[in-house]
Formats: C-alpha cells, sequence, structure tokens
C-alpha cells in the first residue's frame, strides 16, 4: 500500500496526470473506486483482497475523461480490460497511465501500454476461475432442466442495466436496448424481453469479455449472468484459439475469419 | 388444427434471394411455411434479428447465404458463420432448442435445393413443435 501511495503521489505532484483512479474505504465489507485528484485524496488510496471491482469501466466514462488525464490503479483484470480497450482503439498512451498492482499489494510500473500487453503475455494463459467449471455443470444438464434454470434466474431480472454500467466493454453511447425504432427488445422486465436482452448483452460482448466477472457481481440481485459472457468467453477461446484482452492488436474473432473455418462447427 | 410452423427466412439478396427465385419461376414446390426477408448479405443479419423473430413468434429461422467463397462482398457470409455458431451455442445453454435455427448455403442456381431445404426443415421444426418462447413468454399485446 505504501509504494502504491508512493507512486501516486509521484505522478499526481509531478503534474502527470490529474486524476487517479483506484479503490478507497467503503462500507465494512467493501471498497469503492475514488478518484483522487489531490495529494491528500491520493493518501485514501488501498489495495486489498475486497478491491475486486474492475475500474477499467471509468476510463470509458465521459465524467471521468473530462477531468482530464487519468492514472488507474490496475490489478490483472483491469490490466486486460485495459488491453482490450486499447485493441479496440478506444485508448492510447496519451490518455492514461498505468499503475499495476501485484496481488499482493506491490506496484508494477509500466512506460506505457505496449509494456502492458508484454506484462500480461509473459504472466502466460490467464487461469480458469470456478465459474467455468459452473457453466460446465449447467451445460451437462437435458435441455428442459437449463431452459427452468435460466428462466427462474432471468425472470427475476428488473432490468436495471447495472451489468450494463459496470462493464468496461459496454461502452456505447447507444444501446441497441434503447433503440426503439423498431424496438428490437421489449422494454419492460418480462420474462420474454429479459430472456433477449441477456442473449444480446453476451452475443456484443463475445471475444471481447475478458471474464472478470463484474457484471454477476454488480448485480443487484445476484443474477449469475457473467456464466453467459463467461460461457461465450469459454467457446471463443476453446473453437478460435482466443483470450480478450491478451494484446493490442485488433482482432476480435467475429470480425475475422480464415477461409478454412470448420462448417460442421456451424451445424 | 394441426400445427403449422411459421419460419423466418433471412436470404442474401445475391445468391440465395436469386436461388428462391428460381425456386418460383421453375415452378418448384416447396411448403409455404416460410416468410422471407430479403437482406443484402448473410452478415447483415444481426442476431438480435433472428431473437426477434424468435420471440415475436416464429418457430424457425433460417439464414441462407452464398456459398463460402461466394459472398458478393467476399467474406460476409465467413463472419456470418461465425457469429451464427455462437448464437447457436448461446441459445442452447439457455435451453432452446437450437434447431429451430439453421444456416444454409444456397446458390443463385440451387432452386430446387432451396425448395428441398424448405421441405426439410419444416418437417424437423414441425416435429419440435411450437416454439416455447412464444408459447410461454410472450407478452400481452397490450403490455409492450
Ligand atoms: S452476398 Fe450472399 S452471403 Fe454475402
Amino acid at each position: 500500500m505504501e509504494a502504491l501511495r508512493k507512486k501516486a503521489h509521484e505522478i499526481i505532484t509531478g503534474g502527470q496526470v490529474k486524476v487517479i483512479i483506484g479503490y478507497g474505504e467503503g462500507s465494512p465489507e467493501r471498497a469503492r473506486a475514488i478518484f483522487a485528484q489531490t495529494p491528500a485524496e491520493v493518501d485514501q488510496l488501498i489495495f486489498d483482497q475486497r478491491c475486486l471491482q474492475n475500474l477499467a469501466v471509468y476510463l470509458m466514462k465521459p465524467e471521468v475523461k473530462a477531468l482530464g488525464k487519468m492514472a488507474i490503479t490496475a490489478s490483472k483484470n483491469v490490466l486486460r480490460s485495459i488491453l482490450q480497450l486499447a485493441s479496440e482503439n478506444q485508448l492510447t498512451d496519451a490518455d492514461l497511465v498505468v499503475i499495476g498492482i501485484t496481488d499482493d499489494g506491490g506496484v508494477i510500473e509500466f512506460p506505457n501500454l505496449q509494456a502492458v500487453e508484454e506484462h500480461i503475455k509473459a504472466a502466460g494463459t490467464p487461469a480458469k476461475n470456478e465459474d467455468r467449471a459452473r457453466i460446465e455443470e449447467i451445460d451437462k444438464k437435458p435441455l428442459e432442466e437449463r431452459w427452468q434454470y435460466w428462466q427462474e434466474q432471468l425472470s427475476a431480472c428488473v432490468k436495471c442495466y447495472a451489468c450494463r454500467s459496470a462493464c468496461p466493454m459496454c461502452y456505447c453511447t447507444r444501446c441497441t436496448v434503447e433503440c426503439n425504432q423498431p424496438q428490437w427488445i421489449p422494454a419492460p422486465s418480462h420474462h420474454l424481453g429479459n430472456l433477449e436482452w441477456h442473449i444480446m448483452r453476451a452475443m456484443h460482448l463475445t471475444g471481447r469479455c475478458i471474464e472478470c466477472g463484474e457484471c454477476g457481481r454488480a448485480c443487484p440481485l445476484g443474477l449469475p449472468i457473467n456464466l453467459l459472457t463467461q460461457k461465450l468467453a469459454a467457446e471463443i477461446e476453446s473453437q478460435f484459439d482466443w483470450q480478450a484482452g491478451m494484446s493490442l492488436k485488433v482482432e476480435n474473432p467475429l470480425s475475422t475469419f480464415k477461409p478454412d473455418d470448420k462448417e460442421n462447427f456451424i451445424k | 388444427m394441426a400445427f403449422e410452423p411459421r419460419i423466418v427466412g433471412f436470404l442474401c439478396n445475391w445468391c440465395s434471394y436469386t436461388g428462391a427465385d428460381l425456386a418460383g419461376t421453375s415452378r418448384v414446390k416447396y411448403p409455404f411455411n416460410v416468410r422471407i426477408i430479403r437482406v443484402m448479405c448473410s452478415a447483415r443479419i444481426d442476431p438480435t434479428f433472428i431473437l426477434k423473430a424468435l420471440s415475436d413468434g416464429a418457430d424457425g429461422v433460417l439464414v441462407c447465404g452464398c456459398h463460402p467463397g461466394d459472398c458478393h462482398y467476399v467474406e460476409g457470409n465467413y463472419k456470418a458463420m461465425r457469429r451464427y455458431a455462437l448464437l447457436k451455442k448461446t441459445l442452447r445453454s439457455l435451453g432452446v432448442e437450437e434447431d429451430r435455427v439453421r444456416l444454409e448455403w444456397v446458390s443463385a442456381s440451387e432452386g430446387v435445393r432451396f425448395g428441398e431445404v424448405i421441405a426439410d426443415m419444416t418437417e424437423k421444426i414441425r416435429k419440435l413443435g411450437p416454439n416455447r418462447i412464444k408459447a410461454e413468454l410472450i407478452l400481452d399485446k397490450a403490455e409492450r
């Protein structure tokens, strides 16, 4: 924590950045995001095991961008989100300074995004989290049970779109769900529109989701909606040998193709 | 009344729609269950289109494009193929019968095959029965 604050002081007093996005004390069990603009605020920065939120989401919010050049304290998930955003031409070195943090609170300095890419590549294939096992378990159920399971889960959804707001990759200024000419997704929070909304959300995150699970954590009803996006991430990984947020190259599996793509895959 | 499947067919303008046209001009007989929507390319078909068709009461959705390598826009059908495959996986894991959506390549000269595809799909959907998204989830029209 000391190393983190020291580094943060350095770049704020040195005038390198205008705001540092980091974690601060929230309620007793939770840390929350803070936006440190002064040395006094920098002293409130913390990092411990409660700091789970994927802060990369704030890099895309106009309110935060308006504050000026940003720095961000970035754990592994945040680093991968940053790479993914950069590969989608949403971030450049001119926009931000990345302060990497290791799991035990140490600081890694990154001169530029290229260095972030090298660091992530060197760390190798990210470990699979326990959600993958959960997905397989659900997929093994017979069709009827899967349908019941998801209907039960999704029918509770109140369409607050917290999942969308919490996701760093959901940065469109106009979301399909808000289109009403035609109305692609019915607006009421009802079984039908809920199913469509969650399928659409997952589809739009295909090949982009870095599996941080933030959508699931953000859901006020605790619905396991992150399993939907992660299911597609797993699928993309097995079919196209692709993982999001691993490089700065623009090469989303859904915007590229190989002439020898297996046709049996579509059946 | 016996169940008659309703199938929405999205056909690309250059091959498949022309193929369907050929089926018509050469008087190929095929079931009347398909409603055709012409789009410029199979890549134009957003997964949302398919979802909307299903939730608005289609029992099946057919997507037709040019054969790989023949797309008028060179690579549209390859991209459509990837996107479509992932949609199918998603539907499957949510418990929707994946056979309700189907992708076929139909060229401009395959009028007869077009008829066969429709006949085959209609029979398959007939076996699956009515689409449950419609049956179980549809909103009152007034609620919309
Ligand atoms: S034009 Fe036929 S699939 Fe692209």
